[in-house]
């Protein structure tokens, strides 16, 4: 009933997008993940696509909760007309249908992307990583590997880590001495995450569990927490914009994209593509990474890019030697059971 | 029964009949009139509030995405004894579907809902869609079970049949930590997914500590407050009132600024000796109690405040006159005379804190979160509206048990808000 009722609203919706394409307004509502890093996109894509175009631009924010998206599909009243999402709800999207299927012929094909970032229902914008950092003003010689983050003997202290089961299972496997290529592998099996939750219990009583972005760099900050797993970006913007002396670890750090994606029954699919287009050119991916250190994830973006940026960036040879790449396969399969044993066990 | 009464006590007399009739009458369309008055806000009310909770409440026992998209196998499943894997009937009626839910990108949320019972199910289901978009026909028995094993699993095909009834308990007894198991019997949910009997048990208990704390901080000022000359009680009074005007997340904040390890009130503990080390104030029970306690000050002191106002000074100086030591007398004559008002203003905390969100999210660690985020939870990140539901329904349910408790031992008509 409930399906059926929103197809024809889609329906309907499609018809009147299609009648009003040519009056449509000119105005885009997008949303990010705040902080750091929607400012660089401001600075990169919205300002001076407003420029170009003359198209105006709102800014909403979230968190990654893919059920807003979803409520919002569902009730047949999209207002978001581009969202910024990662790549396991970009997946999730498409099986569960509340994502716009992308057609790549508009962006120069899926080759034009790093190989594997490219999605049904997103496009990739940019490769980042969960790092964790330290203050190195409050810490000298600080800790190296993954291994350190869960060595409470030899750095005591609080740790931040985020409050997802994503990542943080990957980070205690390779803590525990699984390579980074055997990480998805042992994740498979029972006892592989048994192992994970194993080694996040020994630190369990030690951890500030974070939600949003930007606040990693202010628990170092306020010297809350010793360590704190982030975004790499976050913690580069802190150094750069608030003059602070964290020090990455590159060791163990794991790769993941952010994806544009479009939620079903937006008013001008058109008008979003157009937006998409201009966001995954080469000048303003380039741009970007003058405002937060994520790596582009069009290829055509990396020459226009300069040197003493690109080391700072995750997928630098310096900084990605031991990395892990997110599988999003794995995560579309046991998102939801893992979820579950995460947040269990988070709440006893 | 008073109407009746007048009826058979007016009896022949025609006159006092009519005069009743037209009493009536009139009072009829004085009735309309107020109805008719109140009426936006009956309606307001019901719109907004009764309708929607209503609607929630319904989401706890819904269950349409099986029915819905499943509709032949369901069908197909109806003559199934559930002794042996169902024949491939079942399966090409469960194959048919597939096809469609495929076209209509359904299949993850079929799978997601049969994966709340049988975990796994979902990338099962969505492992089935690709083999049906691969196309080529039947069997399609032997095609899913070679595919996996899972498929001719009967207690797999006990659920999904059961997951097809378009109601469903499955979310109120996960709620209560019990689950069906393929027979259909109610048991004691697995170990690594019962977590909220103790999350409403915490819920309750940290409301309980907040109240207490309320009433030992609230009562003496509230005391104060009655007693004092009205020019300096005034002043008082909007101190207590001051925090109605700052935003609730600015208050907690503040907290967050004040309690964290390197904040000030750590800073003065270190500053005096009092502790060598930092002291952890945040993230923990202490701080989600005591800034919540902050919170709710108010709520309890205002109603002992205008019970305590209503007690005659006299009777304070009676009991004195009469012998009673200040002591005495306090606590025989005045402390039980302001009893409705404690009522009321721990009844008042007692329910708001059950509803606490963002506090406990803010300074608490991850075990001192209460019903409110977990209902949060299941509905942003994990898409479980029919388990929000339930947790919400299952609140409001512990709230009324406890309303009518209190009604019953207390009595409600005796509390006093004002």
């Amino acid at each position: 009933m409930q399906m059926k009722s929103l197809t024809m609203t889609l329906s309907a919706l499609a018809l009147s997008a299609s009648c009003g394409a040519a009056s449509a307004a000119d105005s885009l509502t997008i949303t990010s993940w705040g902080g750091a890093y929607q400012t660089s996109q401001d600075e990169a894509y919205f300002k001076p696509y407003t420029a170009k175009t003359g198209a105006k631009i709102t800014q909403e924010e979230y968190n990654g909760e893919a059920a807003r998206i979803r409520a919002m599909v569902e009730s047949g009243n999209t207002t978001w007309d581009a969202v910024d999402v990662d790549a396991a709800t970009a997946q999730q999207g498409c099986d569960e249908g509340f994502l716009t299927p992308i057609d790549y012929s508009k962006f120069g094909g899926e080759e034009a992307f790093v190989k594997g970032s490219t999605f049904e229902c997103g496009i990739p914008t940019i490769i980042y990583s969960t790092i964790y950092a330290y203050d190195a003003d409050k810490i000298k010689d600080g800790p190296t590997t993954i291994g350190d983050l869960f060595d409470t003997k030899k750095w005591p202290g609080k740790r931040s880590l985020q409050k997802t089961p994503f990542g943080n299972l990957e980070f205690a496997l390779m803590a525990d001495g699984v390579p980074a290529d055997k990480v998805y592998e042992t994740l498979k099996t029972k006892e592989g995450v048994d192992r994970a939750f194993k080694k996040l219990d020994t630190i369990k009583s030690d951890i500030v569990w974070w939600e949003a972005g930007a606040q990693p760099p202010q628990l170092l900050a306020s010297g809350e927490v010793v360590m704190a797993t982030a975004w790499n970006g976050r913690i580069f913007n802190a150094n750069k914009v608030d003059k602070k002396n964290f020090k990455i670890v590159w060791d163990g750090q794991l790769l993941d994209y952010d994806l544009w994606a479009v939620p079903k029954g937006v008013k001008d699919l058109d008008a979003v593509y157009k937006f998409i287009e201009f966001a995954s050119s080469p000048e303003a991916q380039a741009e970007q990474t003058k405002y937060i250190s994520y790596g582009p994830a069009l290829l055509a973006a990396t020459p226009h890019i300069s040197p003493d940026i690109l080391k700072d960036l995750p997928t630098a040879p310096e900084n990605a030697k031991t990395a892990l790449a997110n599988d999003p396969v794995f995560w579309g399969d046991n998102k939801e059971e893992l979820l579950k044993r995460f947040n269990t066990w988070i709440a006893q | 029964m008073a109407v009746a009464t007048l009826e058979g006590d007016a009896g022949p007399d025609v006159d006092r009949t009519s005069l009743k009739t037209k009493l009536r009458r009139a009072e009829r369309v004085n009735r309309a009139r107020s109805f008719s008055l109140v009426a936006p806000l009956l309606l307001f009310v019901l719109a907004v509030f009764a309708l929607p909770i209503g609607l929630m409440l319904l989401r706890s026992v819904e269950n349409t995405e099986v029915r819905d998209s499943l509709p032949k196998t369901m069908a197909a499943l109806g003559e199934w004894d559930g002794k042996a894997t169902p024949g491939e009937g079942v399966f090409a009626a469960f194959a048919e579907d597939l096809v469609q839910t495929q076209k209509d990108r359904t299949t993850a949320l079929v799978g997601k809902r049969i994966n709340y019972e049988v975990p796994g199910a979902r990338s099962r289901f969505l492992k089935a869609g690709r083999l049906i978009d691969a196309g080529g026909g039947g069997p399609w028995k032997e095609k899913l079970i070679a595919a996996d094993a899972e498929w001719g699993a009967v207690e797999f095909w006990a659920i999904m049949k059961r997951a097809g009834n378009t109601l469903t308990p499955y979310y109120l007894l996960t709620s209560l930590d019990l689950r069906q198991d393929a027979s259909g019997a109610v048991v004691r949910n697995f170990a690594d997914y019962s977590i909220f009997v103790d999350i409403f048990i915490r819920t309750i208990w940290i409301s309980l500590l907040v109240t207490l704390a309320t009433l030992v901080l609230g009562y003496p000022v509230a005391h104060l407050l009655a007693i004092l000359p009205p020019r300096h009680a005034n002043v008082l009074m909007i101190l207590v009132l001051l925090p109605f005007t700052t935003s609730i997340l600015v208050r907690t904040t503040a907290w967050i600024v004040l309690l964290q390890s390197n904040g000030v009130i750590n800073d003065i503990l270190l500053a005096l000796h009092l502790t060598t080390e930092r002291v952890q104030l945040i993230f923990n029970r202490f701080g989600t109690v005591l800034s919540m306690t902050h919170i709710q000050l108010p709520f309890t002191i205002l109603p002992i405040y205008s019970v305590m106002k209503s007690i005659p000074a006299s009777h304070l100086r009676a009991a004195r006159s009469l012998g009673a030591g200040p002591l005495t007398a306090f606590v025989t004559v005045y402390m039980p005379q302001t009893l409705p008002g404690v009522g009321a203003g721990c009844l008042l905390t007692f329910i708001l804190s059950l509803g606490y969100y963002i506090t406990p999210a803010l300074v608490g660690g991850p075990q001192d979160q209460m019903v409110s985020y977990f209902v949060a939870l299941y509905t942003n990140r994990e898409m479980n509206w029919g388990q929000a539901s339930a947790l919400g329904g299952i609140l409001l349910l512990i709230t009324l048990v406890l309303y009518a408790v209190f009604n019953r031992l207390v009595g409600i008509d005796k509390v006093k808000l004002g």
